[in-house]
């Protein structure tokens, strides 16, 4: 398995909630979860990868989508098995997509 | 060892045949004052659905016409029947009944015990001798799920790492210690049979709740399992 | 519209399943209690082990539920897997609910923790029937792509009642294992059409395995088990009596049956061909008056 961190500006998510998580640690898929943290104009993202090397594609599809979406002040890990670039956004556009249909209270 | 071994060994006093088929038997030993039934396999027998309803019958019988009697399983299985004809007819829902008639004579107060002594494999341990109060083994017995070549391949991880892991990990590969790290297996025995038979069944009157997680964890073979447990216990 | 219980995800099952906003999650995966044993082998982890628990209400009652995720492992049962799995029934036993719900989706044991997850799997049966002589009705409902095997078809069969759509499998070994070992004339594992008429949900349906057959439609599942809810729970010495007979009849009456077909003809259905083709509506309209009850 391979770790790779990223840490990436983004605009502030500005609803509070529990934990969702999207996906399904499957060949050619991938497990979402995104959590509240401190950092207020950043999302922290965490990838835990069966696929070796491809750092430079994970960081373009990262900083894509923190520049496109609300995901300051999130955290968000990820279990992938071989997952595309494609699938990869998806997940974590369904997971913000998640995160903004509910709140707590 | 084999069947014809094993049973004067474990009955000095005496050992009655009721019914035996090639690969499985049922009859009563005496210890002491104590009569056994006896519910076995052997030389390395399939289960199928015929042996899982020999097997049920027997426990059956004996809750009908023996309350409280001590009921002892004895093993050599290497597995499930691997048969189209079994699996059309549902072998599943046959091991499982066996399963159910087992819990039942427990719930009606009869000691149910173990004894693996030559192989116990997977599917074909299952329904039988796992589900006794207490689980042993002959210390030169084999308990698995798997060898460790065709877990390689299944996996996909090689057989070098399996077997490296297997060094310090009691968690994927056979073996009866390993059984008995995971909290499964009570105790191995040896030597005097008899004297361990009597001791399983002096222990085995006290009824008691499934004690395996808790003797996983002392153990340290499963440090998570009660830790686990016990968390969606207490959760809100 | 429909929406397709086996190409849903756990979650996505059991969400559907339950009443909406119900579902109450123990151990998320936000709690992180993942396999110490797959990261030792350097493989991918879920952060729920591959199965998803909880409470949450069904027709208006409480239950517990659990959901095997198919898609990870096959589903198969490890050490923290069944570990959830032996807590939610352990709770069970002291809540009480109208039901334990397990939407199963599973191969049986999980090869790298073999033995923990044989010894899980053990556990679990245990668990079960100890619940069930307490009076806890087990819902099982099978429809996902791993299908139903190993340990966790004997678990299956130890559930009051089980609902499967044509989809679903339910054996002991899987069709590949027993070509492995005995040739492909014993058992063509590529031979669909065989493998969904000898383990397949109309088959265990006819021979009196299972309780319900429906469409691969979440909504059908979760009608099926609402209507499950006031069957009568318990296990009883009758009970098996009962059912060591009907295995035994079984057993013996097709003794001679080589392809399921035969068995179908022989519990009076007119023409064993067409039974893939029906709905399930018009298959248990048909099946019904003939299947063997258990």
């Amino acid at each position: 398995m391979e770790e790779l961190k990223f840490d990436l500006p983004s605009a502030a998510q500005t609803i509070a909630r529990d934990p969702v998580l999207v996906g399904v640690v499957a060949s050619g898929n991938c497990e979402v979860l995104v959590e509240q943290s401190k950092a207020v104009g950043h999302c922290a993202v965490t990838v835990h990868t069966s696929a070796h090397g491809f750092a430079p594609i994970w960081q373009a599809v990262v900083e894509d989508f923190s520049a496109r979406r609300h995901a300051g002040g999130l955290s968000i890990e990820i279990n992938d098995v071989g997952a595309t670039p494609a699938v990869v956004s998806l997940r974590l556009d369904q997971a913000i997509e998640v995160w903004e249909e509910h709140s707590n209270g | 060892m084999n069947r014809e071994q094993l049973l004067p060994a474990l009955f000095p006093s005496g050992w009655t045949e009721q019914s035996s088929t090639a690969h499985a038997f049922t009859g009563t030993g005496q210890v002491g004052d104590t009569t056994v039934q006896v519910i076995g396999s052997s030389d390395a027998a399939e289960v199928g659905g015929d042996l899982a309803l020999f097997m049920a019958r027997s426990v059956l019988d004996t809750v009908r016409d023996h309350p409280r009697r001590p009921i002892l399983f004895l093993l050599d299985t290497q597995g499930q029947r691997l048969r189209r004809h079994d699996e059309m007819l549902g072998l599943n829902g046959y091991m499982a009944h066996l399963a159910k008639c087992v819990e039942i004579a427990r719930h009606r107060g009869h000691p149910i015990i173990s004894l693996v002594y030559g192989q116990a494999v997977s599917g074909g341990y299952l329904t039988t001798g796992m589900m006794a109060d207490a689980c042993y083994a002959l210390a030169d017995a084999e308990i698995k799920v798997m060898n460790l070549p065709a877990m390689a391949r299944i996996t996909k991880i090689p057989l070098k790492r399996l077997e490296e892991l297997a060094a310090q990990s009691p968690v994927f590969s056979p073996g009866v210690d390993n059984y008995f790290r995971m909290g499964h297996v009570l105790e191995v025995w040896s030597d005097d049979l008899a004297a361990h038979l009597q001791q399983a069944l002096a222990t085995a009157s006290i009824p008691q709740d499934d004690q395996r997680m808790r003797l996983g964890q002392d153990r340290g073979g499963r440090k998570l399992a009660r830790p686990v447990a016990l968390r969606v216990l207490a959760h809100a | 519209m429909a929406n397709s219980y086996f190409d849903s995800s756990a979650r996505e099952r059991l969400l559907a399943t339950v009443d909406a906003g119900t579902f109450h999650e123990f151990l998320p995966p936000s709690a992180r209690v993942a396999s110490p044993h797959l990261r030792q082998l350097d493989q991918p982890v879920a952060f729920d082990d591959g199965i998803v628990i909880g409470s949450a209400r069904l027709g208006g009652q409480p239950i517990l539920v659990a959901a095997q995720e198919g898609g990870f492992l096959g589903g198969a049962i490890g050490e923290v897997h069944g570990a959830k799995l032996v807590g939610l029934i352990d709770r069970a036993r002291v809540e009480k609910p109208a039901a334990v719900v397990l939407i199963l989706d599973s191969g049986g044991v999980r090869l790298h923790e073999a033995n923990a997850g044989l010894v899980a799997v053990s556990e679990l049966i245990r668990a079960v029937l100890a619940a069930r002589l307490e009076g806890i009705r087990f819902i099982g409902l099978i429809g996902g792509a791993g299908g139903c095997f190993g340990g966790t078809g004997l678990i299956a069969r130890c559930c009051d009642v089980l609902v499967m759509s044509e989809e679903g499998r339910l054996a002991m070994s899987g069709p590949e294992v027993i070509e492995t070992v005995h040739g492909v004339e014993e058992f063509d594992s590529r031979d669909r059409a065989l493998v969904w008429r000898v383990t397949g949900g109309k088959h265990r349906y006819l021979i009196g395995e299972i309780d319900e057959l429906v469409e691969d439609d979440a909504a059908a599942f979760r009608d099926a088990a609402i209507r499950l809810l006031s069957v009568p729970g318990g296990l009883s010495l009758a009970d098996v009596e009962r059912e060591h007979a009907q295995l035994q009849r079984r057993w013996t009456r097709f003794a001679e049956a080589e392809d399921p077909t035969d068995i179908w003809r022989a519990l009076g259905v007119a023409d064993p061909a067409q039974l893939s083709m029906l709905t399930a509506a018009e298959f248990v309209a048909l099946a019904a008056p003939c299947r063997s009850h258990s």
